[in-house]
């Protein structure tokens, strides 16, 4: 069976499985059943996909359906990229449906979730396995509708249903905007087989349009800023395991979408698109974290997370077009394996890290961090997994974040070889909002864990949660071995990626796993080199040492005491920094300018006893300047246009007679 | 032969870095308190006073977790092997091309994640406001040191140090307008990030005024002892990083024989007498700042080596 058939079996499966969730609906076994079902599916489709891609991804497999389009048939194609992708994916569902094992059962309605979960993971299987405008078009929508009916799982919650309403809206946006740049690259001619396209010369004068209408497309998907604003609604709305899939795994679908058009099917990219690109990107990244650091909602802020690192994936991409726009192949190269390196290291740790939301909400009902605190010593397996994500989310060495954002440093460090001022100017400026964005991710992220995980608990909830299941456990532990792995021998994931970069630029990173100790050397030695794998094994060896030493020769003894905190120690748990509070410095200092930040403090006067109060004033720029306008647009008009129902019926016959006429004025002048 | 002298080398530079964090830290202390007309302890005071925190217990706070209980060594790791990195006397040591300039400044990163942690692990308003202050000046000064990479990177074509430091030793670089501005943003950045005056003030026993010392309120015996100790190194790293990027003179080439590393270990050490002289009189003759006038200082610094990189670009003999 060739490797697409193979994908193909894998979706009907998943496809199939989904319509076993109708019929088993409420029974109990209907949840170990679809999860367990999915996991294995997901499994087999993982290994047929990783195989290809290690053999090299050489030759495209393709597969033609008789269905879709009658004169086109539906065509499906398995090709580097693609399976690159199709890793990311299936290798999330896997997770994701192992976590569902056991969180599952939690799950107040799960005849609302089951039969959606398989489903939206056939619908991103088969949008990036479709070969021709129509399959992926319908592909997309059918992704988009389950994630959507996924996201209105719960929709009795407050605030889900208008989750759901936003992400519809924004949804229908996206496919609109992507069915008319599909309708602008399949030309006069409308053949909308990607290999047609592929084929077809392209007017700049299009592909600017199919720029603009894939950033809409696939960016508000993604999250780009300012598409971005259902993002944060819609993937907390969901449960954890599909908010872990929607952030992990969904926005990495719209990169590939975006990849797929402007890279593969557009053909040469130009460098003026790269400047938009890089420009949307740093914003995307630097915007999406401090919007993540104003936040006390623990799933709200990963979501917000995710808009980060969607930036810092497009700021790559942005390098690679540029580069390769220009006719630097090593670099462009280096940039492109960057913002896949990146993706894939992104599924991992968010993931992780909304599992491990997930489990703190299992644990205890809360989702605001500003109630939880001290869970390290009531989960303390849950716990370390999700300090292993933070760590490697906030690109620190030697975890795998920080190799895709040091191979992205170095390729802003090619920028010189640039030949046009404008790049030349910008991108420095881009690598220093992306170290912007690093470094606020690590603060955002000493934030989460801080006060959800250490202090003592801010309520009942926190002091009194357990351990979740095992099932759970073992999601997050892989995902967190598999980020240090990704972290101390990035070579492997870099060579694994090469031939993706052959197919889409025509040029590879050079070979790494020949390197001597197993470092990674992206252009050459004397440039720059990294090697995760000794700085893991130093650090290591350093502090045993340490440990040894001074556990040998001088003090072991260890004595337990109230905390000191300056003599001042017995205040309540309220009296901690908290999420609000630990975010002060930088609202300080970046919110006043990005969200108008104002804090009221109203002090009573010496010898009242009421308590002070602080009121934080932060006002949403993007949402206020761009989509309450178009709300109100929208609102006023339709109020205008409320008149029309109440017409008797002698108005509705002229009203229909008089557009009669009209529309036959308009068609004898036209013609 | 070569591989075991190699690592020999690369053992003795990873215990002079730290034999001589101490020191320093002892030195620029009795120079301040010269400056100021006191006598001043010992430059020998801080050995004893790690000395005499190691051997002390540990008093733990009662809710304190695991994290809280690895990270002093966590940290002290993470500083030790950036430190170990960095050229001091000789270049092109065996381990240095295992991370280049920006996983350095990455290490120093990790070692601070897990401090601020730790600060917020007993749950005392202290720890907190230590944490949150210290990640707040962090995102100002990642962003600047990164900056500075950049401009020399421009000028050397590398952010391997040990590349950096040869092509800079070389005449033909000469004085460039971009690298004095990388100079002063890198000067500023390593005020900030070794909690020095005026951003911090490592002396003060006033806990509100405090940044770094209070995140590490709660920490007590050996535990304190690898804070501080890490702290030390990393003030020494600061050094030897200006010093071997920009004051590159007598620094041995890699494999050039015991005299010429003596040569170098003899310069290093009068450089590292020489800086330390210059932070204790910088250090006295400024006032600390608000911390809310950081982010200005910082921001200062950011521009420094935002300009230094726009000029490499306008012509590469800026």
């Amino acid at each position: 069976m060739s490797a697409v058939a193979l994908q193909m079996v894998c979706v009907a499966g998943l496809l199939g499985l989904a319509a076993l969730a109708i019929v088993l609906s409420r029974s109990k076994i209907a949840t170990p059943v679809i999860y367990g079902a999915t996991l294995a599916v997901s499994l087999i489709a993982l290994t047929g996909t990783l195989r290809f891609l290690l053999s090299g991804a050489a030759d495209a497999t393709t597969l033609t359906l008789p269905v879709g389009l009658p004169w086109l048939g539906a065509h499906f194609r398995l090709d580097a990229l693609a399976s690159f992708f199709l890793v990311v994916i299936n290798l999330g569902g896997a997770s994701a449906s192992l976590y569902g094992l056991g969180y599952g059962h939690h799950d107040p309605a799960p005849h609302r979730v089951l039969p959606f979960f398989p489903a939206f993971l056939a619908g991103m299987n088969l949008v990036v396995l479709a070969d021709d405008a129509f399959s992926y078009l319908l592909c997309w929508e059918f992704m988009s509708l389950a994630s959507w009916a996924l996201v209105m799982a719960h929709h009795r919650e407050p605030g889900n249903a208008r989750a759901g309403y936003v992400y519809l809206v924004m949804a229908s946006f996206g496919t609109l905007a992507l069915l008319l740049a599909f309708g602008l690259l399949a030309g006069p001619a409308g053949d909308y087989g990607f290999a047609a396209i592929r084929a077809a010369q392209h007017t700049p004068y299009a592909a600017t349009l199919v720029l603009i209408l894939m950033l809409l497309g696939a960016g508000s998907k993604a999250g780009l800023v300012p598409l971005h604003v259902w993002l944060p609604l819609a993937h907390p709305a969901a449960p954890s395991h599909v908010s872990a899939l929607m952030s992990g795994v969904m926005t990495k679908v719209a990169i590939y979408g975006f990849i797929r058009v402007m890279f593969d099917l557009l053909g040469e990219p130009s460098w003026p698109a790269s400047v938009v690109v890089l420009f949307l990107g740093s914003i995307t990244a630097v915007m999406g974290i401090l919007y993540a650091m104003m936040e006390k909602d623990l799933k709200r802020l990963l979501a917000y997370s995710t808009i980060e690192n969607i930036g810092i994936v497009f700021v790559s991409l942005g390098l690679a077009m540029a580069f390769q726009a220009n006719g630097l192949k090593a670099a462009a190269a280096l940039a492109f394996t960057a913002a896949l390196f990146h993706a894939l290291n992104h599924s991992f740790f968010k993931s992780l890290l909304f599992f491990g939301a997930g489990a703190v909400l299992t644990a205890t009902g809360e989702r605001d961090m500003d109630k939880l605190g001290g869970l390290i010593h009531r989960m303390p397996f849950t716990s370390f997994a999700v300090l292993v994500g933070c760590v490697a989310i906030s690109a620190l060495p030697p975890f795998n974040g920080f190799v895709s954002e040091w191979l992205i440093f170095q390729a802003v460090l090619q920028s010189p070889e640039l030949p046009q001022w404008a790049l030349k100017i910008m991108v420095p400026a881009v690598g220093a909002m992306l170290a912007l964005a690093a470094a606020l991710a690590a603060a955002c992220f000493v934030k989460t864990y801080g006060v959800t995980f250490l202090g003592r608990p801010r309520g009942t909830a926190a002091g009194t949660a357990g351990e979740v299941d095992r099932f759970s456990l073992a999601a997050m532990f892989i995902l967190a071995a598999l980020c240090l792995l990704a972290g101390i021998l990035p070579g492997l994931a870099i060579d694994g990626l090469a031939p993706v970069a052959t197919q889409i630029l025509g040029s590879r990173m050079p070979v790494q796993t020949g390197q001597p100790w197993l470092s990674i050397v992206p252009i050459a030695e004397s440039r720059s080199s990294y090697n995760g794998l000794l700085v893991m094994v130093f650090i290591t060896a350093a502090a045993s040492l340490a440990v040894y030493v001074i556990h040998r020769f001088a003090s072991r003894a260890l004595r337990r005491g109230p905390a000191w905190g300056c003599g001042f120690s017995d205040a309540t748990p309220a009296a901690q920094y908290s999420a609000v509070s630990f975010a002060q410095p930088i609202r300080r200092v970046f919110g006043t300018l990005v969200f108008h930040a104002r804090d009221h403090v109203t002090m009573p006067p010496p010898g009242d006893l009421r308590p002070a109060r602080l009121r934080i004033e932060l006002h949403d720029l993007v949402w206020n300047g761009i989509y309450a306008p178009i709300a109100d647009v929208v609102g006023f008009s339709s109020t205008r246009l409320n008149r029309l129902q109440f017409l008797t019926i002698r108005r509705y016959l002229s009203l229909v007679f008089a557009t009669l006429v009209t529309l036959l004025l308009v068609l004898a002048i036209w013609s | 032969m070569v591989v075991i002298s190699d690592i020999i080398v690369q053992g003795v530079q990873m215990l002079l870095v730290l034999l001589l964090a101490p020191l320093l830290t002892g030195y620029v202390r009795k120079i301040k308190a010269r400056l100021v007309r006191r006598q001043g302890a010992s430059v020998f005071q801080p050995y004893r006073d790690l000395l005499r925190l190691l051997r002390k217990e540990v008093v733990l706070a009662d809710n304190a977790s695991w994290l809280f209980r690895v990270t002093p060594y966590i940290t002290f790791a993470a500083i030790w092997v950036a430190a170990a990195l960095v050229p001091t006397f000789a270049i092109g040591l065996l381990f240095n091309w295992t991370a280049d300039l920006i996983a350095i400044v990455a290490l120093l990163g990790s070692a601070r994640f897990f401090l601020a942690l730790a600060g917020m692990d007993v749950g005392t308003s202290f720890g907190g406001i230590g944490s949150s202050r210290e990640v707040m000046i962090a995102a100002l000064a990642e962003p600047a040191m990164l900056l500075i990479v950049f401009c020399l990177a421009l000028v050397a074509g590398s952010t391997q140090l040990s590349t950096v430091s040869h092509l800079l030793a070389s005449s033909y670089v000469g004085l460039r307008v971009s690298l004095g501005m990388a100079l002063v943003a890198l000067f500023m950045v390593a005020i900030a990030e070794n909690a020095r005056i005026p951003v911090d003030n490592p002396a003060t026993h006033l806990e509100l005024t405090m940044v770094h010392e209070a995140m590490i309120l709660e920490y007590s015996g050996r535990h304190l002892a690898m804070i501080e100790l890490g702290a030390f190194l990393k003030l020494l790293l600061y050094v030897s990083l200006i010093a071997c990027v920009f004051f590159p003179w007598q620094i041995a080439l890699y494999g050039s024989g015991a005299l010429s590393y003596a040569i170098g270990a003899g310069a290093y050490i009068v450089k590292l007498a020489l800086a330390g002289f210059l932070l204790a009189l910088f250090e006295t003759a400024t006032a600390k700042m608000r911390v809310f006038r950081v982010p200005q200082f910082l921001g200062a610094a950011f521009m420094l080596g935002l300009l230094g990189t726009l000029l490499l670009f306008v012509s590469r003999s800026f």
